[in-house]
């Protein structure tokens, strides 16, 4: 239980920042850790399956698609 | 005028949800479907986890929707993306040469991983009807072995005619086998095979051949659009 709310806590630390960094690579790499923890969660609440396409999709395949955009278009937010 | 219209109409939807929502008693369970779920799944369906069970069996249909919600998204994405690359090769023919090699240690773990990743990704999806995970996921995770192989070697791509072929094989075994449940059975995507053993490979009837098929469809889907996205990113 006290897991689960470091984990909680964690998230919305990386959330927050994620929003706040000028760096866009930073902001995308904070989102990876959103949901990497919301898969953890995921899986404490029993839903395996639930887990498995967030960490695939969410902090894998999502990550790697922001950044190639990035790389095509600006890295510093204005 | 208009705004007023506006505040009307808005009033009306929230009136129209509030009524909606105050008839749902709060704190109680009102969905008696999943304890049917839970009884009967694996009976019914020789599916014994029973998302997999709700998923491809008694949510067939929906499956099949969101299948294609991929589908129409990367057809979207490669059409956008193919208007533009036609103005921009000639502009880019001789920018390849400057792309850095990737690193020794990325090299050779990545070659080493490779197989492995989509060994997984097949035990994922085949593994479907028994343990957590599916197609999409088994899917998502072919996708990624494959966006490894991008990252390490970005001049090299995938065969595209083969693996749209795959893609559309994937698609069209969905579709084949609900035609099929019609004409066996009298339902789109009924059951029409023996069931089996509970909890051995070869159960469930067509849970496993269509999580197969979804699997390299979602998995060939995903890395297409990788390779749109990078070959414009040159």
């Amino acid at each position: 239980m006290i897991f689960q709310l470091i984990l909680i806590l964690i998230m919305i630390i990386l959330a927050i920042a994620a929003s706040l960094f000028k760096d866009l690579i930073n902001a995308v790499v904070t989102c990876a850790g959103v949901s990497l923890i919301t898969s953890i969660l995921f899986y404490f609440l029993q839903a395996p399956d639930v887990a498995m396409a967030e960490a695939a999709i969410g902090a894998g395949l999502i990550t790697a698609i922001l950044i190639i955009a990035i790389k095509k278009t600006e890295r510093y937010e204005k | 005028m208009r705004r007023v219209i506006s505040i009307i109409i808005l009033l009306i939807i929230a009136g129209g949800l509030i009524l909606a929502f105050s008839q749902i008693p709060f704190g109680k369970n009102k969905i008696n479907v999943a304890n049917y779920y839970i009884k009967k799944g694996i009976e019914e369906t020789g599916a014994v986890n029973i998302i997999t069970s709700v998923v491809l069996n008694y949510r067939g249909f929906d499956t099949l929707g969101e299948v294609t919600v991929l589908f129409i998204a990367a057809i979207g994405l490669g059409a956008v993306l193919f208007v533009e690359r036609k103005v921009q090769r000639k502009v880019s023919s001789n920018k390849e040469d400057k792309i850095k090699k990737a690193s020794l240690i990325l090299r050779t773990g990545t070659q080493l991983l490779f197989p492995l990743i989509l060994l997984f990704s097949t035990y994922i999806f085949v593994h479907g009807h028994l343990t957590p995970g599916g197609g999409f996921q088994g899917g998502a995770i072919f996708a990624s072995a494959f966006l490894l192989m991008y990252l390490v070697f970005p001049k090299q791509s995938i065969n595209k005619k083969s693996s749209s072929v795959a893609e559309s094989l994937g698609g069209l075994i969905f579709v084949g086998i609900g035609l099929l449940g019609l004409i066996f059975s009298g339902h789109f995507l009924a059951n029409f095979l023996p069931k089996g053993v509970p909890r051995t490979i070869f159960s469930a009837g067509i849970i496993p051949i269509i999580y197969i098929a979804i699997g390299f469809k979602v998995g060939f889907e995903i890395t297409v659009i990788i390779d749109n996205l990078l070959e414009r990113s040159k």
